[in-house]
């Protein structure tokens, strides 16, 4: 194969991956909040939706059945709920086939637009993201540009006209109202954004964000110890008010709670989205979890280290990759078989009581300790393999000395930044459902008011306290 | 119009937002921290949990029988004229045995116009009437079928409720009079 397809294949691989990344954490987010909302509000929240799993030995049946075009009949011997996580499943497929309705007095052609843009952006920002350093030369980001923290920043700016665009062409009073109010709070909580921002570049002396994280690796210097891989922006006291700032304008750019008033449901109806139905609302509800996912993202890349695993640099989780894949494989035994107890004690609750004898819902426990066991059973069969090299002589076999570190160094820095990801949503979550919604004028006070001046005061500040710390100790 | 109260003099840290949220994450967190380790809930799992209803709760209505056999209900129109939603529709008929007595030929409940007062039960003098079934779905594809017949009534609490649709069509003679398998053609 040539250089250009090679490179070209490459290409396409990281942007398939940066897509399904987000967009695999979207219906997870939507089950989460759900399910956090319900146990917030201490209901049990989504719980009913099943599949019905065959019982094995009937699958040849079922297979004929389904080639001779008869109708599936077949009694399930495990019905999978999941904690709800299939309603998300079925939301998505009546989304796709609900009606599509076009009200005859909408601009057409913006109309049908904006939510392609809100979407488009939302994934597009993701892409100056690193989710991980290098796997066998190839760079783990999409795109690598020198202005990264710019491009997210010029990104969040045009994310507001998908907003507007539908709440102007819907050609209705409250969508224009929840446009009117996008826009204005999107553009007032920019400043805050951009200048808590600005603290990061003078710390890291870069705007790519390959280079923030790569500062963020190094060990912190607290004086009598260094903490390896720990020099998180956060950590620092400019560094931590910087977050805090961005965190909470990261709120109002993503129109989440206490900033949601583009479509506050009391008096806008829908806001922006009233006139959408089927997928094209579909679209701007994936949009608003695209847009935490991302906000959570960059916010952990620029605070948090990114996908740089805590006390553990690059360099070192490829020395020591067969001991770090033994520790873990082994350390998720334990975890997996906790899980599979509580999974196994759930039958014991009063609804697996009151269920007739023969009802599939009365496997679900069986099936899911079944699961935990061998989720544990699979992570002890990699401990094993860590502590007997495995990927050490995998590297030999391969006659690619970098490759078992590399992988291990892959896994770790992806599956590191889908934590703190995941972390920063559920906080994103958590507030939605314990904060009510602010007033519009506290909404532009709290930005304009409080948050720019404090965001000034705080770049200056750091700027100083950046400049005296070189003069006096470097 | 009452006045709007003076607003609060916040404090410092109330004003600062931050430590009240703060409070109220808390608060939010415990309550899932409660929830994922306890899985106990108030919400009742319907289908497959059913709240026990009070023994004085008024489900549909049933018609009793004598030991003999022959119903309960002598026809006397009580129950008719007490009701304030004109739901009960008695034709009464002679007992050829004991023409002393009477006896309903048909004996109809509307409970789309039912309101569950409860008067006919209090208004029957044979205790032929009762509504202590504790049903509360009471339900159908169509009007008729919401209709309670005599025959359905009388065989209401012998073992499940027969859905009234399917009952009907599976026994005609127990759908009420006028009762036809497809759905009237509306004007």
């Amino acid at each position: 194969m040539s250089e250009f397809w090679t490179d070209f294949l490459i290409v396409i691989a990281r942007c398939v991956f940066s897509v399904a990344f987000v967009m695999n954490i979207v219906p997870l987010l939507i089950w989460g909040e759900r399910k956090g909302a319900a146990y917030i509000q201490d209901r049990p929240g989504p719980n009913r939706a099943p599949i019905d799993l065959p019982n094995p030995l009937d699958v040849p049946r079922l297979l004929g059945a389904v080639m001779a075009g008869q109708p599936l009949v077949y009694k399930p011997i495990v019905s999978l709920r999941a904690a709800g996580l299939i309603h998300t499943l079925t939301d998505v497929v009546k989304l796709a086939f609900k009606e599509d309705v076009t009200p005859d007095h909408v601009e057409k052609f913006y109309w049908f637009i904006a939510p392609v843009i809100a979407m488009t952006i939302s994934l597009c920002t993701f892409a100056v993201v690193p989710f991980g350093d290098q796997l066998l030369g190839v760079h783990l980001q999409v795109s690598d540009l020198d202005g990264g923290l710019l491009f997210v920043l010029a990104l969040t700016s045009l994310g507001v006209y998908g907003i507007m665009l539908a709440g102007w062409s819907s050609n209705n009073k409250f969508s224009l109202l929840g446009g009117l109010r996008s826009s204005a709070q999107m553009v007032s909580y920019e400043l805050s954004m951009g200048l808590a921002a600005v603290v990061v570049f003078l710390m890291a002396g870069s705007v790519s964000l390959s280079k923030i994280v790569e500062m963020q690796q190094q060990p912190l210097d607290l004086g009598f110890i260094a903490i390896p891989a720990m020099n998180w922006t956060a950590l620092s006291p400019f560094g931590f008010l910087a977050f805090l700032l961005f965190w909470v304008s990261a709120f109002a750019e993503t129109n989440r709670t206490p900033f949601d008033l583009p479509e506050g449901e009391a008096e806008l109806v829908g806001g922006y989205h009233t006139e959408y139905s089927s997928f094209r609302f579909a679209l701007f509800f994936m949009a608003e979890y695209a847009n935490m996912i991302v906000a959570s993202a960059v916010t952990a890349t620029l605070f948090f280290g990114g996908y740089a695993v805590p006390f553990l640099d690059g360099a070192t989780i490829r020395a020591n990759a067969d001991v770090i894949l033994a520790v873990l494989g082994f350390g998720a035994v334990p975890a997996f078989t906790t899980f599979a107890v509580i999974a196994f004690k759930r039958q014991t609750r009063p609804f697996y009581q009151v269920l007739a004898a023969e009802d599939p819902r009365r496997n679900e426990p069986k099936f899911w300790t079944g699961l935990w066991l061998g989720a544990a059973a699979a992570h002890g069969g990699l401990g094993v393999l860590g502590l007997m090299g495995g990927l050490a002589a995998l590297s030999t076999w391969a006659s690619l000395p970098e490759l078992g570190g590399d992988l291990v160094a892959a896994v770790l820095h992806v599956s590191s930044l889908g934590a703190k990801v995941l972390i920063g949503c559920w906080i994103m979550i958590w507030v939605r459902w314990t904060v009510p919604r602010m007033r519009y004028d506290q909404l532009m006070n709290l930005g304009w008011k409080y948050m720019l001046p404090v965001a000034l005061v705080n770049v200056f500040l750091a700027a100083g306290w950046i400049i005296l710390r070189h003069e006096l100790f470097a | 119009m009452a006045l709007p109260k003076p607003n609060k003099t916040l404090t410092l840290t109330e004003s600062s937002y931050i430590v009240e949220v703060l409070k109220g994450m808390a608060l939010t967190m415990s309550h899932v921290i409660k929830n994922l380790l306890n899985q106990d809930f108030r919400t009742i799992e319907y289908p497959d949990v059913r709240k026990p209803m009070t023994a004085r709760y008024r489900g549909a209505h049933r018609l009793l029988l004598r030991p003999d056999g022959g119903i309960k209900c002598v026809a006397c129109m009580c129950c008719p004229t007490v009701c304030p939603a004109n739901c009960i529709t008695i034709v009464a008929g002679e007992n050829p045995d004991d023409p002393a007595e009477k006896f309903p030929v048909s004996f109809d409940i509307d409970m789309l116009r039912c309101i569950y007062c409860g008067f006919c039960v209090e208004a029957c003098p044979k205790d032929a009437i009762r509504m202590d079934t504790k049903i509360y779905e009471i339900n159908a594809y169509n009007r008729q079928d919401m209709v309670h017949s005599k025959a359905y009534m009388v065989n209401l609490m012998d073992g499940l409720k027969p859905e009234a649709g399917t009952a009907y069509h599976v026994d005609k003679t127990l759908a009420p009079a006028g009762y036809t398998a497809e759905a009237p053609v509306r004007p």
